[in-house]
């Protein structure tokens, strides 16, 4: 990073986001948009207003982790990185294409600045939290933060509550979660499919720090990440409420849009939006917690 | 002749018996005392692991995760990233017989030294039935790109793959038995990933075993031989990568090739020497194995001789191979 942005970069930064997500799915002919398009400002305040890394040095020893449990949002997360200046923003058009470096879901030996490779749900908490625990236990790194994405479908799967239990046991206090709150899954509301409520209480349970935020307020973001940095006795879970297709009048709220991308008509539609959008998306949310 | 130095007095009364997990247990140890980055996580089977050994020696290294092989692997991994180099232990039947996905995504795909541990794999899991005797775990590793499985022949060997895979720096599967079996090799044997050994020369049929099954086929080499049957024994500790070399410089002498292994027939070691000569040097195959069924409860010899898969019996059916089918030409 060169010196922190303000919130109002930040919040130009997710619209860029959004723009390439649109573009790189319309070029690809097949991908996830609402997840992506939901969790751009989100993605957008980790990488430009919180996590310490270095674009051409990936690989370099004192940085955070991020891990995207749900692999098929990877786009806002390529986004992000071309964005960051990891690789050329052109490479953003042979997403999901033979020979690319960015696959439909995320390979970590294919493009560095990924942490892991990622697509079944459920196994890319415990595998921050394995980095985590390192760090605490093994490496005397207190500095260093561990940030990991989870979905909400994706809590659906048991290998996430057995994380649940493995970060709370050990205090992993360097684990900071957002789970993507936005209710929908392939088959319908989260609700519907397999109730997730009372889900703050259910983390709380397995020992964790809970707050819940609007994930479309960067200042809340912001706010919630230095509280969950200042709870060093346990690991920290910050439910972000999202809206799916956040920013595409069209695709929000829709769990139509899950797993298909745009055409061509309703791409130029998706952009015409967007460029409308700049500074539209202001600090309106409020912290819950 | 052979390449192999055997222990003395095998084929008597005298051999030595040890399950390959205290083989494990001590290769453990050895592997944390000679790199710091070796870390053990297991799923609340400790002793019965051997870990306690890892346990004691490196406390802050050992990392409990409850019954929970799902999230075993996947910690692994995420210690890896963090550049450790973990051993991860369970029973086969749950790792990798329960998350066998997470092992591919997180690891094999992932590309990261977890080491995936199996224990009481194999019919001399005796007492505790079919859903403890894991008899798939050959196929299911072997098929996973990226991934060594290695079933080694006895405690000794066992040790000395736990220290070789701890240097590797792959993804990689260590094949466990619970109960103890004859110890063949020695201090001084050879231990190379990805070599077959010659553990007796002959010139009739070679006779390709992995895990405990090696030291069977040696007694059943012996019955053979009083019935005139020359017979070779190749043991095949690492499956994958198989050494093609091997295997096909021994059926090339003998015409005739018999696999035998504690596990199903299908996938296994049977799957990958018939692959192999098949493709290179096409000689006639007869698979020993568990063929197409599950085990069962009872005293592990007892199992083990109920499935025809002690020396003796090995040796009947391979008689009986020998004499039904010739030895393959080049040519005919």
């Amino acid at each position: 990073m060169s010196g922190p942005l303000t919130i109002k970069q930040i919040e130009q930064k997710a619209v860029v986001l959004r723009r390439d997500i649109i573009r790189m799915l319309e070029e690809a002919g097949s991908g996830h948009s609402a997840g992506p398009l939901g969790l751009a400002d989100l993605v957008a305040t980790l990488y430009f207003g919180v996590m310490n890394y270095k674009p051409k040095k990936p690989e370099w020893a004192d940085r955070d982790y991020f891990f995207l449990s749900n692999g098929h949002c990877v786009p806002v997360q390529y986004a992000a990185m071309a964005e960051a200046g990891f690789f050329n923003k052109k490479e953003l058009m042979t997403l999901r294409k033979l020979g690319s470096r960015l696959q439909g879901h995320p390979e970590r030996t294919r493009l560095p600045g990924l942490e892991n490779t990622s697509g079944p749900l459920g196994s890319g908490l415990s595998q921050a939290a394995g980095v985590a625990y390192s760090l605490q236990y093994l490496d005397n790194q207190t500095h260093r933060f561990v940030y990991c994405i989870t979905g909400d479908g994706e809590l659906d799967e048991g290998n996430i509550w057995e994380a649940a239990m493995f970060a709370g046991k050990y205090k992993l206090s360097q684990l900071i979660v957002f789970v993507d709150r936005n209710n929908i899954q392939i088959d319908g509301n989260t609700e519907d499919v397999m109730p997730l409520e009372d889900l703050a209480g259910k983390w709380r349970s397995f020992g964790w720090h809970v707050q819940e935020i609007d994930g479309h307020n960067v200042e809340s973001i912001l706010d919630a990440v230095g509280m969950a940095k200042a709870i060093t006795n346990r690991p920290s879970v910050i439910i972000t409420h999202t809206i799916p297709g956040k920013g595409i009048d069209f695709m929000e709220y829709d769990y139509h849009w899950h797993g298909v991308p745009p055409n061509h008509e309703q791409a130029k539609q998706a952009l015409a939006e967007l460029r409308t959008l700049r500074g539209k998306i202001t600090h309106e949310g409020q912290k819950h917690e | 002749m052979s390449n192999f130095h055997l222990a003395k007095d095998i084929l008597t009364d005298a051999v030595q018996h040890e399950p390959t997990r205290a083989g494990f247990g001590r290769g453990l140890k050895r592997a944390g005392e000679a790199d710091k980055n070796v870390v053990a996580l297991c799923a609340d089977l400790t002793e019965s692991l051997q870990m306690h050994l890892f346990r004691e020696a490196f406390p802050k290294r050992f990392i409990e995760v409850g019954v929970a092989e799902q999230n075993l692997v996947t910690v692994a991994s995420g210690l890896a990233r963090a550049g450790k180099i973990p051993f991860t232990a369970s029973y086969a039947a749950f790792s990798p017989g329960r998350n066998w996905e997470q092992i591919k995504t997180t690891v094999a795909l992932n590309d990261q030294p977890v080491k995936v541990i199996g224990g009481h794999a194999g019919l001399y899991t005796g007492p505790d039935g079919a859903t403890h005797q894991m008899l798939e775990d050959i196929s299911l590793m072997r098929t996973m790109p990226n991934m060594i499985v290695i079933a080694p022949g006895d405690s000794i060997e066992a040790e000395k793959a736990t220290m070789a895979i701890a240097k590797n720096g792959k993804p990689s599967y260590l094949r466990l038995a619970r109960d103890k079996t004859a110890v063949f090799s020695t201090e001084k044997s050879p231990f190379e990933i990805g070599k077959a050994y010659v553990l007796r020369s002959g010139k009739d049929v070679s006779l390709f075993g992995t895990g405990t099954m090696t030291y069977e086929l040696l007694v059943a080499a012996e019955v053979l031989a009083s019935q005139g049957i020359d017979a070779e024994v190749v043991h095949v500790p690492t499956i994958k990568p198989l050494d093609t070399e091997a295997v096909l410089k021994s059926v090339e002498k003998t015409g005739r090739a018999v696999t035998c292994e504690e596990a199903q027939i299908n996938g296994g070691l049977g799957s990958a020497i018939t692959e192999c000569v098949s493709e290179f040097l096409p000689v006639p195959v007869k698979r020993l194995g568990v063929q197409d069924r599950y085990g069962e409860s009872g005293d592990p010899r007892a199992v083990v001789e109920h499935f025809g898969l002690d020396g003796k019996s090995l040796a009947k059916k391979i008689k009986a191979f020998v004499r039904s089918v010739p030895q393959y030409k080049k040519g005919y």
